[in-house]
């Protein structure tokens, strides 16, 4: 699964892209978000907040109730500031 | 069309691009983004906007199909610009055409308004304190909303 970060979870994560394995039962994004929490002190920093992630699966907005897969792309980032 | 790069762009040229040989084009509408000098009463050096490929052409395609699908267009050109950015350097151009000037300026202040909020961008202010990513606006929020129901 391709794990994509932008704005301040990038920052926290501090990293932009990762390529993971997630167990298998994992099987929507808030389910995957709690599994990152796990995996150190950046993860948590960055996606304590539920309210201020914004989530994208395969480049489409959506939310932290979507359902996913092994080949999917997942994006989590801030709310947006375009213009 | 959507246009998403790092170089800067001529006013002039793009708007004259979209008319040059459309007779039907009655009026046009446009509004130019700028990175301003301050933020939160400090001074800000430089900006740096990065956006999700991929994902920022198909959310900008889509707002512009919105658009299309609200008011008679002739054309609709967004230009977003990423990467490093100054104080007076140009971020955006949102330009439209259309029969007449209701149209052109009232798709072009929806598509504005509907980018802030909804095209995968996210800034970074550099001043002398520091870095510091950009929050999102309620206002912001809230000038998209009034546009109506969230088709993207």
């Amino acid at each position: 699964m391709q794990l994509l970060y932008f704005g301040w979870v990038k920052t926290r994560i501090g990293k932009g892209r990762e390529s993971l394995d997630p167990p298998a039962e994992i099987a929507d994004v808030r389910t995957l978000v709690e599994w990152l929490k796990q995996r150190g002190d950046g993860y948590q920093s960055a996606l304590e907040d539920l309210t201020a992630i914004r989530v994208a699966v395969n480049q489409e907005m959506t939310d932290l109730d979507a359902p996913i897969t092994v080949g999917d792309e997942v994006a989590l980032f801030p709310p947006m500031t375009g213009g | 069309m959507i246009k998403v790069q790092e170089e800067d762009f001529d006013i002039g040229t793009e708007l004259a691009a979209m008319t040059d040989g459309n007779h039907a084009v009655g009026g046009q509408g446009c509004f130019v983004g700028l990175v301003r000098d301050m933020a939160n009463a400090e001074q800000i050096s430089a900006m740096t906007l990065e956006h999700y490929p991929g994902m920022t052409e198909k959310q900008l395609a889509s707002i512009e199909q919105e658009a299309r699908s609200r008011w008679p267009l002739q054309d609709v050109l967004i230009i977003h610009r990423y990467g490093r950015l100054e104080p007076g350097d140009r971020i955006v151009l949102v330009a439209t055409t259309s029969a007449h000037r209701d149209a052109a300026l009232e798709s072009c202040h929806f598509l504005i308004d509907w980018l802030k909020t909804k095209a995968p961008f996210w800034k970074l202010e550099t001043s002398e304190t520091g870095e510091n990513w950009v929050a999102a606006r309620d206002s912001d929020d809230d000038a998209a909303d009034r546009w109506g129901s969230d088709a993207t």
